[in-house]
């Protein structure tokens, strides 16, 4: 038995996991508007990071202030795999970093939303990223920076799974273990596809956890797309005290919109108007038209 | 051919001037500016002895990071420290510092204007008989294309830790090239340095000799030897390659009759590049380019392949009169 603490506890976060779901679906619906828009993008990792995405920005896990962007101490959000724009910069949006009007000028000639982040154009971005590998670096060194300055942000890199084929994640790696940077954590989207083909079919990944706890990570893998298990583990960083975190988000590749889910064309898939209003019914978006 | 007659060593005369390796004023300064800076700190990839970089570490373990034999990792944690507010120095042998992490040179220093600091050790043909693969001739051509890139070559000791000083209070990236072969000094104890800027080192209204890096001494031995023969060479310093003072470039095209460059470094892309890519739009003057000319240097020590290339006082006075020959 629960008592009624608890009770209330477990419903907060029951509560705050339905909400962010539904936010999660916004920047889905959000990224697969920009992504018609500009006919260019790249859906599938759009879809399967939107859950992660919307937790760390929206579930306030991130110590951020939108209005303060550059403020010194607060938590650094690289985004590694840069190429997943449309759902970041709707999460960045969502949480105020610039207008959401901005969302709709997504590639348009001289748009601060290039196809790829660039930090000195848009607030919120920590770092320019596209081509892969690139973030954990940084992340590393945004790590040891806390550390020389006895400062107490976090550093919260997101990779894909694909990207982990690129031998600076695993540099990065062992720079991070070598320092002992526990504040210092990698997601990992692992939604098992990469721009050609399967992950497994192209340069087999698996197994991953192991690979990451070789490397001196203390490593869990949850469910990328709920936000309960999301919110939990965020809340209870380091994984272990002296070690850089490692979370392998299992997650499904064009998740939330049938025709796309699992399916490598859809990685840089462009959907249609009508593809969208599918994909709104199936998100549980009212579109006001 | 030439009919130079044979050259006399400008300082034949006097004692041996005193040679050094710039690395030693590079290291001096940059704990230095440790010392007064919280926000400095280095980064390098295990070779911490070529780096000079035994003391800083004693000195300042705490902003000391060594990570191990990973240039691309390297780049991106200098760009994260710099995210992070600090001022990396980020040092290794600037064969692999570049060459190996050009893309994150490009993205992570370039593209995201980090203001992180790379110290390129050893350059040009310095490791001599090592070979190809450890000589660092082509990261003139390679970095200065790089938007937002500084690229420094210093000439002398003094020089060098001014650059690195400069380089402390300049925001955005830079590429500085600190020479391991042994030169003599050639500014005044006071220099300044100033990016953009080349020194006049000496006045002439003939011919402009523009060199850097080991390559000024050289182009002053050479003005020397031209003087010798009723010759007036101006000599400039380039140290600052990008930016490059279009003025004084501009200014020697139409107050001389050509220029000659020199560089420890493929004659291709590096200073002579640049300083042609600027006087064909504005004002076209006989040029000489010297450096090494598109090909992999052969066996050797750093000495040897200079002289083997021309990259000599006597090489620099030749190209010279070839080319006041011609612009009669």
């Amino acid at each position: 038995m629960s008592d009624a603490g608890n009770l209330t506890s477990e419903h907060r976060l029951a509560e705050k996991a339905q909400w962010l779901q539904h936010q999660a679906n916004l920047i889905r619906f959000s990224a697969m508007t920009m992504t018609n828009h500009s006919g260019l993008g790249h859906t599938g990792g759009d879809l399967s990071s939107s859950d992660i995405l919307a937790t760390l920005y929206l579930g306030d896990v991130l110590r951020l202030d939108p209005a303060n962007p550059a403020w010194p101490q607060r938590d650094r959000f690289i985004m590694s795999k840069g190429h997943c724009s449309g759902a970041f910069y709707s999460t960045l949006a969502f949480k105020g970093f610039f207008p959401r009007q901005m969302l709709s000028t997504f590639m348009d000639p001289l748009s601060k939303l290039n196809g790829h982040p660039d930090r000195n154009k848009l607030p919120g971005v920590e770092a320019n990223t596209g081509p892969l590998g690139h973030g954990l670096p940084i992340g590393v060194g945004a790590a040891l920076a806390a550390r020389m300055r006895n400062e107490s942000w976090r550093v919260f890199v997101l990779t894909g799974d694909g990207e982990l084929q690129e031998g600076s994640n695993w540099e990065a790696a062992m720079t991070a273990q070598q320092y002992g940077l526990d504040n210092l954590v990698v997601i990992v989207d692992r939604n098992r596809i990469q721009q050609g083909d399967f992950t497994e079919k192209t340069i087999r990944m698996d197994p991953l956890a192991p690979k990451w706890a070789a490397f001196g990570f203390a490593v869990v893998e949850i469910d990328g797309h709920d936000h309960a298990a999301l919110l939990e583990r965020f809340s209870n960083l380091p994984l272990e005290p002296g070690k850089p975190s490692c979370i392998i988000a299992n997650t499904i590749k064009g998740k939330g919109v049938s025709f796309a889910e699992n399916k490598p064309a859809w990685h840089h898939g462009v959907p249609t108007r009508e593809q969208l209003a599918i994909a709104a019914a199936e998100l549980g978006i009212e579109v006001n038209r | 051919m030439s009919t130079t007659p044979p050259l006399q060593s400008p300082i034949a005369n006097s004692a041996p001037a005193r040679l050094f390796d710039c690395r030693e004023a590079y290291a001096q300064a940059l704990e230095a500016m440790a010392e007064s800076d919280q926000r400095v700190c280095a980064v390098v990839n295990d070779s911490v002895s070529s780096a000079k970089l035994k003391n800083f570490a004693a000195r300042f373990p705490a902003r000391f990071v060594n990570v191990g034999i990973a240039e691309q990792n390297m780049i991106g944690v200098g760009a994260g420290l710099a995210n992070g507010g600090m001022v990396p120095y980020v040092c290794g042998a600037s064969c692999f510092l570049t060459a190996r992490a050009m893309e994150q040179l490009k993205v992570d220093l370039g593209y995201s204007n980090s203001n992180v600091k790379l110290c390129g050790m050893s350059p040009g043909m310095a490791y001599g008989q090592l070979g190809p693969t450890h000589h660092s001739i082509e990261d003139l051509a390679w970095t200065r294309i790089i938007p937002n890139l500084s690229v420094v070559v210093p000439a002398d000791p003094l020089e060098t830790a001014a650059a690195m000083r400069y380089s402390l209070e300049h925001v955005g990236p830079m590429y500085l090239r600190i020479s391991r072969m042994p030169v003599r000094e050639v500014h005044a104890k006071d220099f300044q340095f100033t990016l953009g800027k080349a020194p006049v080192l000496r006045e002439g209204d003939d011919v402009t000799l523009m060199a850097n890096g080991v390559m000024v001494s050289r182009a002053l031995d050479a003005a020397e030897s031209l003087a010798g023969i009723g010759i007036h060479a101006r000599v400039l310093n380039m140290s600052s390659m990008k930016p490059m003072d279009a003025d004084a470039v501009l200014h020697a095209a139409r107050t001389t009759r050509g220029i000659v460059t020199a560089e420890e470094a493929l004659a291709a892309g590096g200073l002579g590049g640049a300083v042609a890519e600027l006087l064909a739009v504005h004002h076209p003057a006989p040029m000489r380019i010297l450096g090494v000319p598109g090909v992999f240097a052969p066996t050797g020590s750093a000495e040897f392949l200079l002289q083997h290339f021309g990259l000599t006082a006597e090489g620099i006075h030749n190209a010279a009169l070839d080319l006041l020959r011609e612009s009669k």
